[in-house]
């Protein structure tokens, strides 16, 4: 198994020089640089052009891509030129809100996912089947941003049951019981609306997966034994039929990170994706090179982690 | 000898020809009642869009009109009005005619360079196989919405060619991924292997031979690209980086729901849009699900 974890983590570091490396062009690509927004209009040019020297923005391209990911391990991700502060210091806040947003979507979409899946292929074409088929093919073609606004129409404007925007309600003091629990409550109908719909791909796929499993000899087997239906199902079949959910682990991540742009849009949450948004049309490019770079590095990680738990799950993996 | 004839003559008319891919493709659509009801609607909704954009002029519906700002519906205006007293319903008809055209662009173009790609992989298999799955496994695990909207802002001379050449530069993956495996189990087969023996050239064998035997394949897959990128091309028109709001799509009109005001009060805004979304998917998926249970042949119904 070590063998295969290292194997795998030793593909890791491609990706990540080669994420670096677009990431890297696509900021060159962008207008302006760290200069820029910082320089006063009347001062000198040449003393401009001086300091440029001297923060190395005349150097050819790889002495500055050196420059730049030397930065970034000592985690220095740059300066907003809006904002006028450090781009870690702008991030923080945002990225543990989107943290919790992510925590809390996981969380619904694994809820909602077992048992749907579950009795889904238990019993398999019954009416309840159907009806899971049903919502899981429609959820399929629906997409995330036309449901979230359905269910902040819905929940938020007809009936009030949940704020409409934000991340906390105003006047708390933050460590409080009320600052948590508003917290919790800005929280549930944006991760509701992204579980609703990305829990539908690894619904499907326990289903089937359950549904072949049981035909085969070893639960006849377990059968034959006297163990209980329950157990049958719990022990036998549910271990087996974990796989495709332990394989959708980053395709899950991947969802999140394109998930939260559009969810904190729409439910003005005040996270990493809305920080994206807003400092594209404010053409702030070092956050949103900084933001890429940290939703590009979780998708890679995601996808490692997730073979890493196949592996321990599923030992045939480990073979090849 | 006579008789002999004559019972050769009989066997041969018992003999039918099996049928070929594309009518498997056909009885399936037909068995399924769903796919059938999807196929034609989307043939109506196809033939009234375009064939009304004929008569309507775009410019004209785009043009701002202080005096009907927000009108709810009416009889001058079916569907009411928007923020700058546009006439929502046409801008619906344009807004389905520009994202099926997208649609449909961007599936043919990334359908190419998924296909190519797929079969080269799968035809030489080895190492080949091996350096291009690392890289189409790069391009899949990267953030595709963040990346399509940077590239959006940072194009220079952003137009509409623009925007679907970025939009398949990081959606050709999906396609290329499942006619590689595909190609895998295809180059084994004697046929490729008596063309390879008999010296045909690589790119003869991968386009001429082996293309048409996975052609009812790359049409399934295709279909069900086509669903998914109505759905991401609305999403990104959406957050505005899709089509200029001069070049209204479907989810330009969705965009207009961020507007808390839009969203409670004027419905007939955005909901249509919402549901030409919901329906145009769900019909294309309906028709996509049917060929590919016609490609599988235990699934099929007819």
């Amino acid at each position: 198994m070590w063998k295969f974890i290292v194997r795998r983590m030793l593909t890791t570091f491609p990706q990540l020089i080669l994420l670096s490396v677009i990431i890297f062009l696509m900021a060159q690509a962008m207008p302006g640089d760290a200069l820029t927004g910082l320089v006063d209009p009347n001062v000198d040019r040449a003393a401009i052009e001086e300091q440029r020297e001297k923060l190395g923005l005349n150097d050819p391209w790889h002495i500055k891509y050196a420059d730049w990911v030397s930065g970034l391990l000592q985690g220095d991700l740059g300066q907003s030129f809006r904002y006028k502060m450090d781009v870690t210091d702008l991030i923080e806040q945002r990225l543990i809100n989107t943290f919790w947003l992510a925590v809390a979507t996981l969380l619904f979409t694994y809820i909602i996912a077992l048992p749907l899946g579950i009795l889904s292929g238990r019993y398999n074409d019954t009416l309840l089947d159907s009806s899971i088929t049903g919502y899981t093919y429609i959820g399929f073609a629906t997409p995330l941003f036309i449901f979230a606004l359905v269910m902040l129409w819905v929940f938020g404007y007809q009936l009030q049951w949940f704020p409409t925007g934000g991340s906390v309600a105003p006047g708390l003091e933050a460590g409080s019981m009320d600052y948590i629990l508003s917290k919790v409550n800005h929280l549930l109908l944006p991760a509701l609306s992204m579980a609703l719909i990305q829990t539908v791909s690894t619904v499907q796929y326990l289903r089937s997966e359950i549904v072949d499993t049981k035909q085969k000899e070893f639960v006849v087997t377990a059968r034959a034994k006297g163990a209980s239906e329950t157990r049958v199902y719990n022990r036998h079949i549910f271990r087996n039929s974990l796989l495709p959910i332990a394989a959708y682990f980053s395709y899950e991540i991947t969802l999140l990170i394109t998930g939260t742009i559009f969810v904190e849009r729409i439910f003005s949450y005040p996270g990493m994706g809305q920080l994206f948004l807003d400092s594209i049309v404010q053409r702030d490019f070092s956050v949103v090179t900084a933001v890429v770079l940290l939703f590009g590095l979780a998708a890679i990680l995601g996808a490692l982690v997730s073979d890493i738990i196949l592996s321990i799950i599923d030992p045939r993996i480990r073979i090849k | 000898m006579e008789i002999n004839q004559m019972n050769m003559d009989k066997q041969s008319q018992n003999l039918t020809k099996s049928p070929s891919s594309f009518r498997i493709l056909w009885r399936e659509l037909v068995r399924d009642k769903l796919a059938l009801i999807s196929l034609l609607f989307l043939i109506i909704i196809g033939i009234f869009v375009y064939g009304s954009s004929l008569i309507l002029d775009q410019s004209e519906i785009v043009k701002v009109d202080l005096f009907a700002i927000n009108e709810p519906p009416s009889e001058e205006f079916i569907l009411g009005t928007d923020y700058g007293g546009r006439d929502v319903f046409g801008q619906l008809i344009i807004g389905t005619r520009n994202s099926i055209s997208i649609g449909l662009i961007v599936t043919l173009l990334s359908g190419m360079i998924g296909v190519t790609f797929g079969l080269t992989a799968g035809y030489f298999g080895g190492h080949v196989d091996n350096v291009l799955m690392r890289i189409l496994d790069f391009f899949q695990v990267l953030p595709f919405t963040m990346l399509v909207i940077v590239f959006v802002a940072i194009v220079p001379n952003y137009s509409i060619l623009a925007f679907s050449l970025i939009f398949t530069a990081f959606s050709w993956m999906s396609i290329a991924r499942v006619i590689r495996s595909k190609a895998l189990q295809e180059k084994e087969l004697d046929y490729v292997q008596a063309s390879r023996t008999l010296g045909t050239s690589h790119p003869k064998i991968i386009f001429r031979e082996m293309m048409p035997n996975v052609s009812s394949l790359i049409i399934v897959t295709m279909t069900l690209n086509l669903a998914s990128n109505i759905g991401l091309e609305s999403g990104l028109s959406f957050l505005g980086f899709g089509f200029p709001e001069s070049t209204p799509s479907l989810g330009t009109l969705l965009s207009y729901a961020t507007n808390p005001q839009t969203l409670e009060h004027r419905w007939w805004i955005w909901v249509p849009a919402a549901v030409m979304i919901l329906v145009l998917m769900l019909a294309v998926r309906n028709v996509g699900e049917a060929l590919r249970r016609a490609t599988d042949a235990r699934q099929r119904r007819g």
